[in-house]
This record gives structure tokens, C-alpha cells and sequence, in this order.
């Protein structure tokens, strides 16, 4: 069995305390007594106190949940059939321009995309608000979302389907009882990353929002402006503890429908 | 028929959200400011039938605003420094993440996952809230000087928040999980008995590493210094917060142009020469990506 050496273990220690040590400190004056951020002056929870009883974070909460939940829906649905026709889709007319439009999103930077979202917008004459951040945001998570599935498609074996088919299953049957089902953790995976990426995304959500409509992260941003506060260090904290608990939980999940995927088949093959 | 319907939803979703709003900012990228609501001057006139009003429309264009850019100092830098802050931050980000990928291809196997997901970890925790967590720590009274004060190593606080050194620690930190990857993806698949018949052969360890181990990872760095330097450079959130007001950026200055100054035209010049100066490094990245594919194929 091979063990550490202690380079290695020397240089992953210092890379995870640099990866980390920046949240835990967060984590830990998130229950300083004092509103001096930097000054340890005891153990308390007021700041969360404090935190629930803020409307206007509530709101913007409220608003980025919203948002992300019908973003990150539609999304998926348009992620997956865009990666369905990529990989499965065969020719038709358009076609580079279209893999082109679904891969640029990744590379573009946000204030591109953000300040194109607005000016077609107001060129439509379309109100910002929650419906404007929706569509900002799934028309970049879908490219995500689409390239989250069209790996998993690319690598799962074409015959299944064409079995199905020729055992008289039609086409959208044979996505719905075969294809889905194989690809449905990385479906599920895509949604996932198209709700993180909408609950933290600030830059693109700026430009296209109304001011009736703020999410969390552009009320952020305007209080961190003026320096570090212990609410925002509570909210944060409260995020950072929701996502570990999310992502430890989704890969656990994963992890052990794999291992019985796995198990299944050795049954079957003995 | 079920076909055209699976390929129009997603293609007509794309076109009307992504490459119109594109055309709508070249567009105006050449027309003036004005003063009215929305600030610029009127787009497509269709009045007089759509194709006399395309042709007017052409016949409008302008380069006012590129001479405008090109000529003032200020865009100039705010591209150079961009571009160099981009670049030296993906090679800082080169020297903190190669150690930490080699250490994680070269831990036992039981430790992989784990330590994949403690790097996978942190990029799916806000951005913003990663970014805010370094103003604390910076800052003139924040817990690095503290520390620094308080073991005796300085004797008078350090300014790093709102200098270029703390958008340079930003960067490294928010990117370092795009670099980890691909090189541990690229050292995890390296067969170690190479070293060990390089080292049979007479080389030293460090030499082997130089001969045997660089080359091999060599893929897994382009990709992670493509996947780094492309969105530092149009990077906002972490030279607004980090950066003083000496940090010039140009999504930052975008973004002013935008927001304080309210120019559109200039902003949108902003936005097309930005665009233009990405497609290299971009063009570059889905070739090196292309090239690995074909590597594994074949």
C-alpha cells in the first residue's frame, strides 16, 4: 500500500489550509460577539439574530431562490435536448453555428453577456425583472447543463437505443425507458450546477434586473462594498454550510447508486 | 417532425438570447450617445421599408467610438493591465496548483475522491462569498496583519487590500480549482514505472521529474492556464473588491462605463474589442482540447 510522501503530503496540506482557512476564519467570526469584524470579543449567535430579522435580505433570498429554481428547470430541459442533438442528432443545417452558440456562453465573459442580455432587453422592450434574470440566467446554464450530459451521452453505448427501437419501441419512447434513465445523474448533476451557478452569479444578474427585483448576491455586493460586516459573515456562513451539506450529500448519493450499479452487474454476469 | 422540434427549441432559444443581444451591442457599439432613454442613437429605422432602412443603417456606422477608445490612454491600459494581470496570475495559479494536483495523483487511492471533492468543494460555495472572505484577512487591521504584528515578523501593518498583489491572491484563490483538475486528470493517467525506468537509466529524481513527468502533464497545464487566464480577463468581482481604484481592469471599466457613466456606445466598444482580443486564447484552447481528443482516440 502506498503512503504519503512527505512532500506530498507537505504541499497538500499548505494548497487545502490556503483553499480553506479563508472560509473557516469566516465561519468563526460569524459568531463574534463584537461588531468589530476583527476583534474576537465571544461566543454569540446574535448576528444571525440580526440576519432573520432583515427584510431586505429575506426578500433578495427569496427572489435568488426564485430565480434559481425556474432557471436552473428550464435550463435542463433545454441543456439536455441541446446536447441530445449534438451527440445524436447526426447533420442538419446549421449545425456548427449551433454547437458554436452552446459552447461560446462557457468562454464569454459575464459583463459581455450581461450587457448583451440588457440591451436586447430593452430593444424588446421587455420590464427587468425576476422574468429577465430567469432567461439571463438559463441561457448560460443551459450551455453547462448541455455540456454536463453530452459527456455522459458521448460515452454511453448507442446499440441500447438502437435496440429498443428495433424491439418496436418509438423514438421518444426509447429516450424515456432507456436513454433518460442512463443519463439521468448527469441530468440531475446539470441541474444542480445550473441552481448554484444562478444563486451565485452577480455580475450577469446586475444587468438584467429591475430594481424591484434584487437577488442576494447584487445585495451583497453592495454591502460588501462598504467592508465586512458580521450579518454578511452570517448569511455566508449559512451558505457555505447549505452547499457542503448539498454536495456532500448528492455525491454520497451518487456514490452508492453506483457501487449497486456495479454490484447488479456483477449478479448478473455470475 | 419530432426531430426539427428537438433541434429548433434549444437553436431558436440560443439565436434570440445569445447571438441577436450580440448583434444588438455591435450595433451600437457604432452609433452615438444621446441623451434620451435608452442613450444612444435610434438602431434599426424600418419606416421606410426594412431594406432602406438596413442600408441607411450601414450607411450610419460610425468608428467613432474605436477612434475614441484607441485613442484615449486610459482603455489602452486597462486592456495591457488586464492582459497582464490575467497572465501572471494564471502562472502564480500554475506554481500553487501543480503541487497540490501532483500531490493528489501521487496520494494512495483511497484518498483520491476525497481529496477530489475538497477541490470541487469550494467551487461550488459562491464566488462572492469566496472573494469577500479575503477582505477580513487583508485588510490594514485584518487577521494577516494581526498574525504578522502579533509573532513580531512586521512592525507596521502591510497595505495589501485594494492593491494589485490582493487581486493577484484573489485570482489564484477563486481559479485554483480550474488548474488542479485538468493537470491531476493529465498526471493520474501517467504510468508510473516510466519514473521508476527513467531512474534505472541513471537519471536523478528531479531529472525525471524535468524529463519524464513535465511532459506528460504538459496537456493538463495548457488546459488549466486556458481555463485560469480566459475569465481573469474579463474578471469584475474580484478587482471591485480587492483592487484599488489604481487596479484597472476593463471589465471594470465596462462595467463603470455602463453603470456610472451611463455611455452604451462605449461600453459596447468595451465589451466588441474585449470579445476580440478572447477569440485568440479561445481559439487556441478548443484546438489544444480538439488535439487531446483525437490523442485519446486514437
Amino acid at each position: 500500500m502506498r503512503r504519503f510522501s512527505w512532500f506530498n503530503a507537505t504541499s497538500l496540506t499548505l494548497g487545502f489550509a490556503f483553499l480553506y482557512l479563508p472560509m473557516i476564519i469566516l465561519v468563526i467570526y460569524s459568531f463574534n460577539e463584537s461588531r468589530l469584524v476583527t476583534v474576537w470579543a465571544g461566543f454569540s449567535t446574535k448576528w444571525y439574530g440580526e440576519l432573520a430579522q432583515n427584510d431586505a435580505f429575506l426578500d433578495a433570498a427569496w427572489v435568488t431562490i426564485q430565480v434559481a429554481f425556474w432557471s436552473s428547470t428550464i435550463a435542463t430541459v433545454l441543456g439536455t435536448m441541446a446536447a441530445y442533438v449534438l451527440v445524436r442528432g447526426g447533420r442538419f443545417f446549421g449545425r456548427t453555428l449551433f454547437s458554436g452558440m452552446v459552447y461560446a456562453p462557457l468562454v464569454m465573459p459575464e459583463v459581455i453577456t450581461g450587457l448583451s442580455l440588457l440591451l436586447f432587453f430593452i430593444a424588446v422592450n421587455l420590464d427587468r425583472g425576476i422574468v429577465t434574470i430567469v432567461l439571463a440566467h438559463t441561457t448560460f446554464s443551459m450551455c453547462y447543463v448541455s455540456v454536463v450530459v453530452s459527456s455522459r451521452l458521448v460515452s454511453f453505448d448507442k446499440s441500447l437505443e438502437e435496440a429498443a427501437l428495433d424491439l418496436g419501441c418509438s423514438p421518444f419512447d426509447a429516450f424515456r425507458s432507456v436513454t433518460l434513465p442512463i443519463i439521468a445523474p448527469s441530468v440531475i448533476a446539470g441541474w444542480l450546477l445550473a441552481f448554484t451557478l444562478s444563486l451565485d452569479d452577480l455580475v450577469i444578474a446586475s444587468f438584467a434586473s429591475g430594481p424591484s427585483s434584487t437577488t442576494l448576491p447584487i445585495k451583497i455586493f453592495s454591502a460588501v462594498r462598504l467592508g465586512v460586516t458580521p450579518e454578511i459573515n452570517a448569511l455566508s456562513t449559512i451558505m457555505i454550510g447549505l452547499v457542503t451539506v448539498g454536495v456532500v450529500t448528492a455525491s454520497l448519493v451518487i456514490k452508492r447508486n453506483v457501487a449497486r450499479a456495479e454490484a447488479e452487474a456483477r449478479a448478473a454476469a455470475g | 417532425m419530432r426531430r426539427l422540434f428537438l433541434i429548433a427549441v434549444p437553436y431558436l432559444w440560443l439565436l434570440a438570447l445569445f447571438l441577436v443581444p450580440f448583434a444588438i451591442v455591435l450595433r451600437i457599439s457604432f452609433s452615438d450617445i444621446a441623451l434620451a432613454i435608452p442613450p444612444y442613437t435610434p438602431t434599426l429605422d424600418t419606416s421606410e421599408g426594412v431594406w432602406a432602412g438596413i442600408r441607411d443603417l450601414v450607411s450610419q456606422f460610425d468608428f467613432e467610438n474605436y477612434e475614441f477608445l484607441t485613442g484615449d490612454d486610459l482603455y489602452w491600459k486597462a486592456y495591457l493591465s488586464s492582459l497582464q494581470i490575467a497572465a501572471l496570475s494564471t502562472f502564480f495559479t500554475l506554481l500553487v496548483g501543480f503541487p497540490i494536483a501532483y500531490g493528489m495523483a501521487r496520494a494512495p487511492q483511497e484518498w483520491r475522491a476525497t481529496l477530489m471533492m475538497l477541490i470541487i468543494l469550494p467551487f461550488w460555495t459562491s464566488f462572492l462569498i469566496r472573494v469577500y472572505a479575503w477582505i477580513g484577512i487583508l485588510g490594514t487591521e485584518g487577521y494577516l496583519n494581526q498574525l504578522l504584528l502579533s509573532l513580531g515578523l512586521i512592525d507596521a501593518a502591510l497595505t495589501i487590500l485594494n492593491t494589485q498583489i490582493a487581486v493577484y491572491i484573489g485570482i489564484v484563490y477563486t481559479y485554483l480549482p480550474f488548474m488542479v483538475l485538468p493537470i491531476y486528470a493529465a498526471l493520474e493517467r501517467m504510468d508510473e514505472s516510466l519514473l521508476e525506468a527513467a531512474e534505472d537509466l541513471g537519471c536523478s529524481r528531479t531529472s525525471a521529474f524535468w524529463l519524464v513527468t513535465v511532459p506528460l502533464a504538459k496537456n493538463g497545464v495548457i488546459a488549466g492556464c486556458f481555463l485560469v487566464f480566459i475569465p481573469a480577463l474579463g474578471e469584475f468581482v474580484i478587482p471591485s473588491l480587492l483592487g484599488g481604484s489604481d487596479t484597472l481592469m476593463i471589465g471594470k471599466v465596462l462595467w463603470e462605463e455602463f453603470f456610472s457613466n451611463r455611455d452604451w456606445p462605449v461600453a459596447s466598444t468595451v465589451a466588441v474589442i474585449l470579445l476580440l482580443i478572447l477569440i485568440i486564447p479561445i481559439i487556441l484552447f478548443q484546438r489544444n482540447e480538439q488535439r487531446l481528443r483525437e490523442e485519446e482516440d486514437a
